[in-house]
């Protein structure tokens, strides 16, 4: 039983940084109709730059924190801008394959940049794990999942209440209607790309601060495909819960079954539960069919 | 004695109300026009025809044989040909080959005949050449573009090409959505002759929805107005011009009392 | 000079090699493969073998992705599946080789409908993902069914061997590779001059329409999946056979992605275009690497940059061919082809 509620606390500590993650993914995906599959690179690339505005220019956490975040949202705005505004228009495989490449030419740029080797960040939050009754969260995690849920929490209120996220919402309901009501779509694109980045990179921050940042960070973004398919790929609400049921999954399924498979359970269950939710309801949680006109 | 029977047909998405208690019969050999508004539920009712809608209540009937819930692809194979509103060609492909494409049902070449090629699968697709080049393009008129790509056609040709396809399903009902809409003169006119010629000489029986009131006065022999998604009067053009609700709905409550449709009523 | 192109039957007009110029540019095109292992050297053959294998493989993606228009992000993992059905047959029921290229082929297929066929019922971006689950699956079954896969170790196999003669060395199974290659790119040829062949396009380009035109989408898309991962499992046992080994770590994600790029840099939906791509995208990581062998007299370290600058260049070669150059090499040969037409008269 302890293991249990053990594993459970710790799926949901991980299953915020997903649920973030998987946020920045969507916003993308409900704006844009494209899946990046760079999300993960971002985040690689987020925890870098928070690592050497630390090291090497020996700023304190939370000014190298906003650093990145305006780090990110300019890197999100450039690959809109310079990349993916050239492919509105083309065949699905084309979007899904220029976000692969980009995240091949980021990985190669990390690790020409910073080399294979592993690093860690310095220690910016109290070592001390958090006890509740028999359960131990790390330190890291517990940080990183309070983080997490205060940005997620951030992000929505913008949706809700902001000028820009109500534009947002609205391009992303109906282009050409926002388009006539006066809105910027294509600035809508190109911010919601730096929104996404942004979220991506926090997330990042968080992962690096937990296991150490190497170039091959990017691939737990991976996992958010099973995370969105789960909540609807165009539900933000969808995409949170996701994220937590998610992480609680893998991290149980990992605790339980990985003695007898020698291991690597974790990585592997999202995507088991994918295929099954395929099966059993291909428009995940919250996501809606789209109505086809001829 | 009905070729297509459509008994109380209802639609709606997410709560809107598109299609209610439409009922109609098509005769065979006849040309029945749908006209209505924009909005009407016109392009609904052929969708639910050709299986691609799923209609909420009601039937549909061809040749006596309920196909209510039969799937779209044997739908095709039963003998419902389709074109439609917005071009639905296939841009990677050439005119000829899209024309091709419309016999699909007609062929047996399987997955593996079609991997070796030579014999049976070279047999059927020379046949289907030359039946596809002396019967349609021929007819048609598109000697000179058929091996193009149809992306790089003309309007009026593409409709043209999508005519062609449609007349290689060998349909023995022939939906047809706004067949004239965007052309000119010249052009509507030439589509206009298609159209009589292949209900006459081929007795080809054509549902077609269409704007434009001269195209549907001339070649309609029956014509089903709706509004709203509503049947409002059937029965010959002239009687149903002359019908009060329907001028109604196309003009409005004021001018209604001191007119009729417009020739070319939008 | 040719001036024009005309046929007197639509069996001529139908034909793949329509003109006698270029009948006889194939004949010397076919002269040259069998002429070439007598006079390349083993670095060579070895690259042609490999080159061999990804041909095989990127055509059979190229009839899904190019072709039908269905994203697989999972192709390494059939490729995956092929290989280790057949090091499995033959090493365990010793299966002669010219039967384990079918069989692999079809225990791939199996396993791709398996996978493939619940999304298939949906659109566009679902089955990518539930490809991409197919790869992550595979990937721990191979490392982790021990029993049968060998786990991380992985499975060595001998040297297959046909009519007797064993194909022990690169010279020899060069030929293999070959009349593997003619057979499936040809096959791939006459799908697409037929009514199957039609329908993918069509799927492709407008389902909802194909299939009011009487195609069952469902049964052609898993058509489309079957021949695909049919080829992708040939591959893989052309590759098992040739560097005699198996192991989890040569059917990554990252492999299934460098199909996808084959494709996308040769031009997707082209026959021609899946064989450039892969002789392409196999090339040049070696072009790479031999160029910064040549600079470590001066950069001792040089080598140490390799694998991120080889993945650099793989970035940016899917990224600058999509922005600029959509349809790929195939379209650029193409008009190189058109160029030298009328040449010297291009007026």
């Amino acid at each position: 039983m302890d293991i249990f509620l053990q594993l459970l606390v710790s799926g949901f500590a991980v299953g915020g940084v997903y649920a973030l993650i998987a946020l920045g993914f969507v916003l993308i995906y409900k704006a844009t109709s494209i899946i990046n599959f760079a999300t993960g690179e971002f985040m690689m690339i987020g925890a870098y730059f928070f690592y050497s505005f630390m090291i090497y220019m020996g700023l304190p956490a939370i000014p190298a924190f906003i650093g990145v975040m305006a780090c990110a949202a300019l890197l999100g705005f450039m690959v809109e801008r310079l990349v993916l505004r050239h492919m509105l228009g083309q065949p699905t495989i084309s979007i899904v394959m220029v976000t692969i490449g980009l995240s091949s030419i980021l990985m190669g740029i990390a690790e020409m940049v910073w080399g294979s080797d592993f690093r860690s960040f310095p220690a910016i939050v109290p070592r001390a794990p958090l006890i509740i009754g028999e359960i131990v969260v790390r330190s890291n995690l517990f940080y990183g999942f309070v983080l997490a849920v205060a940005v997620v929490i951030v992000f929505a209120l913008l949706f809700k209440y902001a000028k820009v996220g109500i534009a947002m919402r609205a391009t992303a309901a109906d282009q050409s209607a926002s388009f006539s009501m006066g809105i910027n779509v294509k600035a809508m694109f190109t911010l919601s790309w730096a929104f996404g980045a942004v979220a991506a990179t926090l997330g990042g921050i968080i992962i690096g601060n937990i296991g150490g940042v190497h170039p091959t960070l990017g691939h737990i973004g991976l996992k958010i495909f099973p995370v969105v398919i789960l909540g609807g790929l165009d539900s933000i609400g969808g995409a949170v819960l996701a994220g937590f049921i998610m992480g609680i999954i893998e991290n149980l399924a990992g605790g339980y079954l990985d003695p007898y498979f020698h291991g690597g359970v974790k990585d592997v269950a999202p995507f088991v539960v994918l295929v099954l939710i395929l099966l059993i309801k291909p428009y995940g949680l919250f996501g809606k069919q789209e109505i086809e006109r001829l | 004695m009905s070729l297509l029977a459509v008994k109380k047909l209802s639609l709606s998405f997410r709560g809107l109300q598109v299609l209610s208690d439409v009922s109609f019969e098509v005769v065979p050999g006849e040309v029945f026009a749908i006209i209505g508004p924009n909005g009407a539920g016109k392009t609904s009712i052929l969708n639910s025809i050709s299986g691609f809608y799923h209609p909420d209540e009601g039937q549909i009937f061809f040749e006596d044989q309920d196909i209510t819930h039969m799937a779209a692809h044997r739908r095709a194979a039963l003998g419902i040909g389709r074109t439609f509103q917005n071009i639905a060609l296939y841009r990677g492909m050439s005119a000829l080959d899209n024309i091709k494409l419309g016999a699909h049902s007609h062929l047996k070449t399987g997955l593996l005949a079609s991997l070796c090629y030579w014999g049976p699968a070279h047999r059927e697709e020379m046949a289907l050449r030359r039946k596809v080049e002396e019967d349609i393009i021929d007819f048609l008129e598109i000697e000179a573009i058929r091996k193009l790509p149809v992306g790089s056609l003309a309007y009026g040709l593409q409709k043209r090409v999508e005519l062609g396809r449609a007349l290689a399903m060998r349909p023995k009902i022939l939906l047809m959505d706004e067949p004239v809409t965007g052309m000119n003169a010249e052009e509507t006119e030439d589509m206009a002759r298609f159209i009589l010629d292949i209900n006459e000489e081929h007795n080809m029986t054509i549902v077609l929805i269409e704007h434009d009131m001269k195209v549907i006065m001339d070649i309609s022999d029956r014509v089903l107005v709706l509004n709203f998604g509503q049947k409002l009067a059937e029965g010959k053009p002239e009687d149903v011009q002359q019908h009060p609700q329907v001028i109604k709905a196309y003009l409005g409550e004021k001018k209604a009392r001191n007119g009729h449709i417009p020739s070319a009523a939008r | 000079m040719r001036i024009g192109d005309f046929k007197a039957n639509y069996v001529a007009d139908e034909a793949v090699f329509k003109t006698p110029t270029v009948r006889f540019w194939m004949g010397i095109l076919f002269a040259a493969l069998l002429i070439f292992p007598f006079v390349a050297g083993n670095y060579w053959l070895y690259m042609a073998n490999l080159v061999g294998v990804a041909i095989v493989a990127a055509v059979g993606l190229n009839i899904l992705t190019g072709f039908a228009g269905q994203i697989s992000l999972g192709h390494a993992a059939f490729v995956g599946i092929g290989a280790y059905t057949a090091a499995i047959l033959t090493t365990r029921l010793e299966v002669p080789f010219f039967l384990c290229l079918p069989l692999s082929g079809l225990s791939a297929a199996v396993f791709g409908l398996i996978v493939g066929g619940p999304s298939m019922r949906m659109k566009g971006l679902y089955l990518c993902i539930a490809t991409l689950a197919a790869q992550v699956i595979f990937e721990f079954i191979f490392v982790h069914w021990e029993s049968m896969t060998g786990g991380i170790r992985g499975i060595n196999l001998p040297a297959p061997s046909v009519l007797g003669i064993s194909l022990d060395n690169e010279f020899k199974f060069y030929f293999v590779t070959l009349a593997v290659v003619v057979i499936c790119v040809t096959a791939t040829r006459n799908i697409f001059r037929s009514r199957v062949g039609r329908a993918f396009i069509a799927i492709r380009d407008r389902d909802i329409s194909a299939e009011l035109m009487g195609i069952n989408l469902f049964h052609y898309k898993m058509y489309a999946f079957g021949i695909s991962s049919f080829m992708a499992g040939v591959a893989g046992c052309l590759w098992v056979n040739f560097l005699r080994t198996v192991t989890p770590e040569h059917f990554p994600l990252i492999e299934s992605i460098r199909y996808l790029a084959m494709i996308i840099v040769g031009g997707l939906g082209s026959v021609l275009g899946a064989i450039f791509g892969a002789i392409f995208m196999t090339l040049v990581p070696e072009i790479l690497k031999n160029t910064l062998g040549l600079l470590v007299d001066a950069f001792p370290q040089a080598m140490g940059y390799l694998f991120p600058l080889q993945q650099i260049v793989f970035g940016l070669l899917i990224v600058v061919f999509l922005v600029f150059e959509p349809h790929g090499l195939a379209e650029m040969w193409r008009r190189l082809k058109d160029y030298f037409r009328l040449w010297p008269f291009e007026y």
